[in-house]
């Protein structure tokens, strides 16, 4: 074992202090001792992104990003390439579940107010973390040049001439063309390289951050001093060790017994320009986007509303006017919060449904509902709840009163 | 300049500070003109190149085209459609008020000739292909062409009449060679 106080180890030490720092990040950083298993997902999040790099890697390494060989090489990679068709379906269903664990990392901060201050910033990265995610998700799904590859790739696209004036040629710009076609495969296939990578740089960031204004914690009051905290090497380490066994355990399921539940079956059928298929979906992950898309009745409204629904989270610390995080001690937020998660939910559904009938209507107040959630209820429940008292430290919280229930 | 004429400046000229202020922001300036449009290239090199932009035009025999039949043909990577209409459609693109349109466009203006309307076949909304080419095709409320992907209705000059799309489906440039041949761009 290298130490950094003799030998080789000091030697590099004294240059660089990567021991150092990473004893203080890794090891000693100290963290709330009462963390439950919800804490679990930013770890879980990181892990899953280093699946999709290195399995991205070696597919890349078999993929030929051409609009007459694209499909096939894909087919190529399932039937031929030596296990091939599990790194496939191992970075086709990562993305899945990196998507679950983003989302359950996300409502957890809702839950437990992780977006007030001081972690605004922390909050913004990963506002930023979310949305390059879903433009490599977007651009990696149109790599196998499947119908639905096509069509999504149409269909988002085409959002952009919603713009006023410059609308048509942002359009052509980013085909490269007069239709989704080679040079729009081409430079989707490398941003889908790059963004990942700068992913990786925006989670350096969100850790950095988080490691300044230190994790917030189920109670959401703020860490008084040493009695309130335990290192996060061993405790938290084996906590998370644990969570990516339970973690995995689920992904293999989907992977080994499951591997195109998550999948359009049309996307197995080669890109038709002429021919588009009778109900076109993304993938699950954009549903409840693509829902608020529709519920609009006009072109450029809907497009806003639909980026809206995720810029909003970028003032959500400035909704919400509530001093108290956790959502523990706010008994009508609470209540809130699992209206709209259901409403998110229910847009999902909307979102995999044709837009006719009920789902119309449904979706329409779906939306309306999302949008009051933050621009109506949490201003005005900041001023209205009356919250439960507030636990005076983290540790008589926990070592005097047994764990709070709920 | 001399120390007698600007007393109060004295020190900051004598220092150089003055004119190095002066330089700082005038290359400042200059660079960072320099560096914005650089990015030009990088950007442009992004739009359709040269080969896309050799633009082809298609020329179609319609003689085979029964009344009341369409087809469709691709043109620029886009499917075109081309239908011949039935007298019922004619009259029923021609007999709307213009005004109560959503993107107010006479048929007249639509067809040069009303038993041949030929369209860009891509849905103004967020560019799927409209349904009602085919025989059995669901042709929405206006007798037209219906998009699946969100709902938008066509009517029988391919003008938008409910739905999400915000405009008529594109009439490509064409022209009539002769009667019965097209060219399309």
């Amino acid at each position: 074992m290298i130490s950094p106080d003799k030998g080789i180890g000091k030697w590099i030490e004294d240059r660089l202090p990567i021991f150092e720092f990473a004893k203080h990040s890794l090891v000693d950083y100290p963290t709330p001792r009462n963390l439950n298993y919800w804490w679990n997902f930013g770890s879980l999040a990181g892990i899953t992104l280093v699946i999709m790099i290195v399995t991205g890697i070696v597919l890349a390494m078999q993929y030929t990003p051409h609009v007459d060989y694209a499909f096939d090489s894909v087919e190529r990679v399932m039937r031929d390439v030596n296990y091939g068709w599990l790194l496939r379906y191992l970075h086709m269903n990562g993305a899945t579940m990196f998507f679950i664990v983003v989302y359950i990392h996300i409502f957890r901060g809702l839950y437990y107010g992780s977006y007030k201050s001081p972690r605004e910033l922390l909050w913004w990265l990963g506002v930023v973390i979310l949305l390059l995610m879903m433009a490599t998700a977007f651009m990696g799904y149109v790599l196998p040049w499947g119908q639905m590859s096509f069509w999504a790739t149409t269909v988002i696209t085409n959002l952009f001439s919603a713009v006023p004036l410059v609308g048509e040629s942002i359009v052509t710009w980013l085909w490269g063309g007069f239709a989704v076609g080679n040079p729009t495969l081409n430079r989707f296939y490398a941003l889908h390289y790059l963004l990942p990578f700068v992913i990786v740089g925006v989670v350096i960031l969100h850790i950095w951050a988080l490691h300044t204004v230190k994790s917030n914690n189920p109670l959401g009051i703020d860490m008084k001093g040493p009695q309130d905290s335990i290192p996060f090497h061993p405790y938290y380490t084996a906590k998370d060790y644990f969570g990516l066994g339970v973690f995995l355990i689920a992904y293999m399921a989907i992977v080994f017994f499951a591997p195109n539940f998550f999948g359009e079956p049309d996307n197995y059928i080669p890109a038709n320009p002429m021919a588009t298929p009778p109900h076109i979906v993304p993938e699950w992950y954009f549903l409840p986007y693509y829902a608020i898309l529709r519920a609009i009745p006009d072109k450029l409204g809907g497009v806003i509303a639909m980026f809206g629904s995720l810029l909003i989270l970028f003032v959500l610390p400035w909704l919400d006017r509530s001093k108290v995080r956790s959502a523990r001690f706010r008994p009508i937020y609470k209540q809130f919060f699992w209206l709209f998660l259901v409403d998110c939910i229910v847009l999902g559904w909307v979102g995999a449904n044709p837009p006719e009938g009920k789902f119309v209507l449904i979706g329409q107040v779906a939306t309306a509902y999302y949008f009051s959630h933050f621009l109506i209820i949490l201003p005005l429940l900041g001023l209205v709840e009356k919250t439960k008292p507030l636990p005076e430290s983290i540790a008589a919280a926990v070592t005097t009163t047994g764990p709070p229930k709920d | 300049m001399t120390a007698k004429a600007r007393p109060g400046k004295t020190t900051a000229d004598e220092d150089g500070a003055s004119r190095r202020d002066f330089l700082i922001l005038a290359t400042g300036a200059v660079g960072g003109a320099g560096a914005v449009l650089s990015v030009w290239p990088f950007i442009h090199s992004m739009n359709p190149s040269a080969d896309v932009l050799a633009l082809s035009s298609t020329e179609l025999d319609i003689s085979p085209i029964e009344e009341g039949q369409a087809i469709t043909i691709q043109w620029r990577g886009k499917p075109v459609f081309v239908r011949h209409r039935t007298a019922a459609e004619i009259t029923a693109a021609q007999d709307v008020d213009v005004a109560d349109l959503r993107d107010p466009e006479s048929d007249q203006k639509r067809a040069e000739k009303p038993e041949w309307l030929i369209l860009v076949g891509v849905c103004t909304h967020l560019g799927c292909i409209p349904l009602g080419q085919k025989q059995g095709d669901p042709r929405g409320d206006w007798n037209g062409w219906f998009c699946p992907c969100h709902g938008s209705h066509y009517d029988s000059s391919g003008r938008i009449r409910k739905g999400p799309a915000p405009k008529n489906l594109e009439v490509p440039p064409y022209v009539f060679i002769d009667d019965t041949t097209v060219r399309i761009g």
